[in-house]
């Protein structure tokens, strides 16, 4: 097992450093001056040389290179041009939103996914199961921020149970916090569960139909109970892939339903950085973005192997 | 005693009828054989024995297991019948098992199950069964998990759960035909002391007549969800009544008519061949070690010659064959055809390559679905300069396919409307078209029932007559390398042990490992046979 967790995190320290590379090198390709490209047509020479000195632009691209990862490594992300406050600090306020959001979201989307997708495969062809399929079908056509908009429409304007927008800060209380951050994070979670609910029941038909759920009811299992002590383990192997993927999806997916609660998240910012040709904080925000995707791999491949023991030998 | 008695069971499923009218008796402590081919319901029978039938089926008539009708109770007192009162083992042992559990949990299930012993008890008995069934602590501890264990362990451990409970009545269903001669013959014999010792009936499904002949004390024959005949085994086989017993019979010893033709020119020739693996690296620090699958092997397969070649799964026999082919790259060693140099592993020259074709085990997976027979058929053109076009091409298609004993409209229809029996013949019709001079057989009968087995092999025989084939014939099965090869080899751990006339090697093995091999496989007595 220990053996497993090395060699993926050797895995993982590569893919960082690949990825490191192709975002460097895709900013480093856009045709032309980072520095005249960030200030338009119609800036001064002098204020582009200025602003070259001050993106270090003027050493060797190795050395850019190095100074740019080593810089992150101490949490030193360079210094936003249309903020001028350092990226980190741009990163760290946003992070405390998206990041619970997506961990939010996908909290609920698995509570859905998991007991509804179980119902469906348990009553197969059942009213229940047909009925599960057509909504879940349907909760997958929606598009999430239409939805939000719907959301929004019911609990906050009629209803006037949730705020419309906007996010008060952590230090105004816990519970107003996740309050407003509910209703986006439903938006985001019911597609998700929709998906991972259809992929739970056929993933738990696949393992019902496998031999060694034959010969659990052989030995005196009943449906149920074959289901749960042998179905179910085997088939969250399936599930958890995709769950890591939307973990991922919902940390840098959610730029739209920010936008439509005024939630000053990752998404929010990535976008205000790509409309102002704020270089350094795109290019800081999707190393992060990165970094959270390679870790949640990471954490889902070890979760793999303490779920399948044929893995753990590799 | 009588354990079990079945009368008049019928069932069928969404309509259609799958068992007509089934009626046997059985005692206790006896074993009792039902054999019949593919779709003569004798897997449903074990089936709605145990009230696991698919959906949609529906049964009628009754089966009493010590006067109570299994039939008739709720699927709740269904629970605690089976894995107590009735145990059963499956064909498949590699998937048996569940994959993320322990086999010591998997065999305490059954007691937690039955409210037999609690969790740390439970344990302790499956440690005593595990031990019953062969498998010891010091190489079985209770933590280990199947993928470590072989498909002969993994039956052992299939057969330890099912008779945790020590049920009166276990069924077998076709328990050995996934596994190698000499281990089939341990756990047929595991089989007959557990009946022996633990007091209980044994159901033995099977295909095999040779199994049901050795263990058997009376046996049901069963066809198109019928049984046909039944009685004492001894009588069964000697009288044969019915034509189907009869039939089943000479299929399964069938002969073929060949003639042989060897002619001294060598076709195949295999110098020093060596085969090696690099196995999965166990430390990423570690260089990967090798695995030697075929060690140094050589032989001659001359014009128009039927050559075998046997041995037990992961001999090497599948790698061998890819190298002949010319699929993977060789260590060491060369491979001549035709006195061409084999390139394995490189680009092999197509005219080379047209040369010889293969079959292969499974007439289901080897097709693609979405191509009609004709174009499946005539893929093997590919390798020619000037492949045939229009008329011609039509023409090579309806020819090999006549070839074949099928007709020149199947060109036109999918894969899934033909038989397993059929499909293997497409896949010779494929391998024929391009008129190689050698046809490589990789199990190519060994899923086909044994009356198509008997028509498919009498193909063979045919078609090497008729167009000076030679075959190269890889099986496990010594009893069809016997009846259809001139030479055998057999092949142990990468190596070939032994070889020569077939006749001669069959009734006089000079090797341990063939002498074994042979004492394994189970025979029809020879009386019968005529």
């Amino acid at each position: 097992m220990l053996q497993f967790a090395l060699t993926r995190f050797i895995s993982l320290s590569l893919s960082l450093i690949a990825a490191s590379v192709v975002i460097f090198a895709v900013i480093e390709i856009i045709p032309g001056d980072p520095a005249s490209f960030m200030l338009g047509i119609n800036a001064q020479p002098d204020t582009i040389a200025a602003l070259r000195e001050q993106l270090g632009l003027n050493g060797s691209l190795l050395s850019r290179y190095v100074n740019w990862v080593s810089g992150m490594l101490v949490g030193d992300f360079g210094i936003s041009y249309t903020y001028k406050v350092p990226v980190s600090e741009l990163i760290l306020a946003r992070v405390w939103i998206s990041l619970p959001l997506a961990v939010y979201a996908l909290a609920i989307s698995t509570l859905i996914a998991f007991p509804v997708g179980l119902i469906a495969a348990a009553k197969r062809g059942k009213t229940i199961d047909i009925t599960i399929m057509g909504t879940t079908q349907l909760g997958i056509a929606i598009p999430n921020f239409w939805f939000a908009m719907i959301l929004v429409l019911i609990f906050a304007i009629n209803l006037r149970w949730f705020s419309a927008g906007g996010f008060p800060g952590w230090e105004e209380g816990f519970l107003l916090s996740i309050k407003s951050l509910t209703l986006p994070a439903i938006a985001l979670a019911l597609p998700q569960a929709s998906i991972l609910a259809r992929i739970m029941r056929s993933s738990i038909l696949d393992t019902l139909d496998q031999d060694y759920v034959r010969t659990a009811r052989a030995k005196g299992l009943s449906q149920r109970q074959a289901i749960w002590r042998h179905a179910l383990k085997n088939a969250l192997i399936p599930v958890l892939t995709i769950i890591g993927m939307q973990f991922s999806f919902l940390m840098a997916g959610a730029i739209i339903i920010e936008n439509v609660f005024f939630l000053p998240g990752l998404g929010r910012l990535i976008f205000q950085g790509i409309t102002q040709r704020d270089l350094i904080v795109v290019e800081s925000v999707v190393m992060l973005l990165v970094f959270a995707v390679i870790i949640v791999t990471f954490i889902v491949d070890l979760t793999y192997a303490a779920v399948d023991p044929r893995l753990r030998k590799r | 005693m009588k354990l079990l008695e079945v009368q008049d069971l019928s069932v069928s499923i969404h309509g259609t009828e799958i068992l007509d009218n089934v009626s046997f008796n059985i005692n206790e402590s006896e074993i009792y054989g039902i054999v019949g081919e593919s779709g003569s319901g004798k897997s449903m029978t074990a089936l709605s024995l145990m009230g696991l039938l698919p959906n949609g089926s529906k049964s009628t008539g009754s089966a009493s297991l010590s006067n109570t009708n299994l039939l008739k109770l709720s699927e709740e007192k269904m629970c605690s019948y089976r894995g107590n009162a009735i145990g059963m083992i499956f064909q498949e042992p590699m998937t048996a098992l569940n994959p993320v559990q322990t086999i010591g949990k998997q065999v305490a299930e059954t007691l937690i199950i039955h409210g037999q012993a609690k969790k740390k008890e439970a344990l302790e008995i499956a440690r005593e069964k595990l031990n019953r069934v062969g498998l010891f602590e010091e190489q079985f501890p209770l933590d280990k998990y199947p993928h470590e264990l072989s498909g002969g362990q993994r039956q052992r451990v299939a057969i330890a759960m099912a008779i945790a409970m020590r049920p009166k009545l276990l069924i077998a269903d076709e328990p050995t035909t996934a596994l190698d001669v000499t281990t089939q013959s341990q756990i047929l014999n595991l089989l007959k002391s557990l009946v022996e010792e633990e007091s209980m009936a044994l159901i033995l499904i099977t295909h095999d007549l040779a199994v049901i002949s050795g263990l058997a004390n009376k046996v049901a024959v069963m066809q198109k969800g019928k049984i046909v005949e039944k009685g004492k085994t001894n009588k069964i086989f000697k009288e044969m009544k019915h034509p189907y017993t009869k039939q089943l019979f000479s299929a399964s010893n069938h002969v073929p008519e060949r003639n042989t033709m060897a002619e001294e020119t060598p076709l195949l020739e295999l110098n020093h061949v060596i085969r090696k693996y690099k196995l999965p690296r166990e430390n990423i620090f570690k260089a990967p070690q090798t695995f030697t699958a075929v060690n140094n092997v050589s032989f001659i397969l001359k014009k128009g010659e039927n050559l075998g070649l046997v041995g037990e799964s992961g001999c090497g026999k599948s790698t061998l064959t890819r190298a002949i082919l010319g699929l993977d790259e060789l260590q060491s060693g060369e491979i001549f055809l035709e006195g061409h140099h084999v390139n394995a592993g490189k680009k092999l020259d197509s005219s080379l390559r047209r040369k010889m074709q293969v079959v292969f085990q499974d007439p289901f997976g080897s097709f693609n679905p979405r191509h009609k027979v004709g174009r499946l058929i005539s893929e093997p053109f590919y390798l020619i300069e000037d492949r045939p076009t229009g008329d011609l091409l039509k023409n090579a298609i309806n020819q090999a396919l006549v070839d074949v004993g099928l007709n020149a409209e199947d060109a036109e229809k999918y894969i899934h409307e033909f038989s397993g029996g059929q499909r293997q013949r497409i896949a010779i019709a494929r391998a024929l078209i391009i008129k190689p001079s050698l046809i490589v057989l990789d199990e190519a009968v060994s899923a086909l029932d044994v009356s198509i087995r008997a028509q498919v092999l009498d193909l063979l025989a045919e078609l090497s007559n008729k167009f000076e084939l030679s075959y190269l014939f890889i099986s496990h099965d010594l009893s069809v390398v016997r009846n259809i090869t001139d030479r055998v080899m057999v092949m142990k751990a990468g190596s070939i042990v032994e070889s020569g006339d077939t006749q001669k090697v069959f009734e006089n093995p000079t090797h341990p490992y063939t002498k074994e091999l042979i004492a394994a496989t189970p025979r029809l007595p020879e009386n019968l046979t005529t």
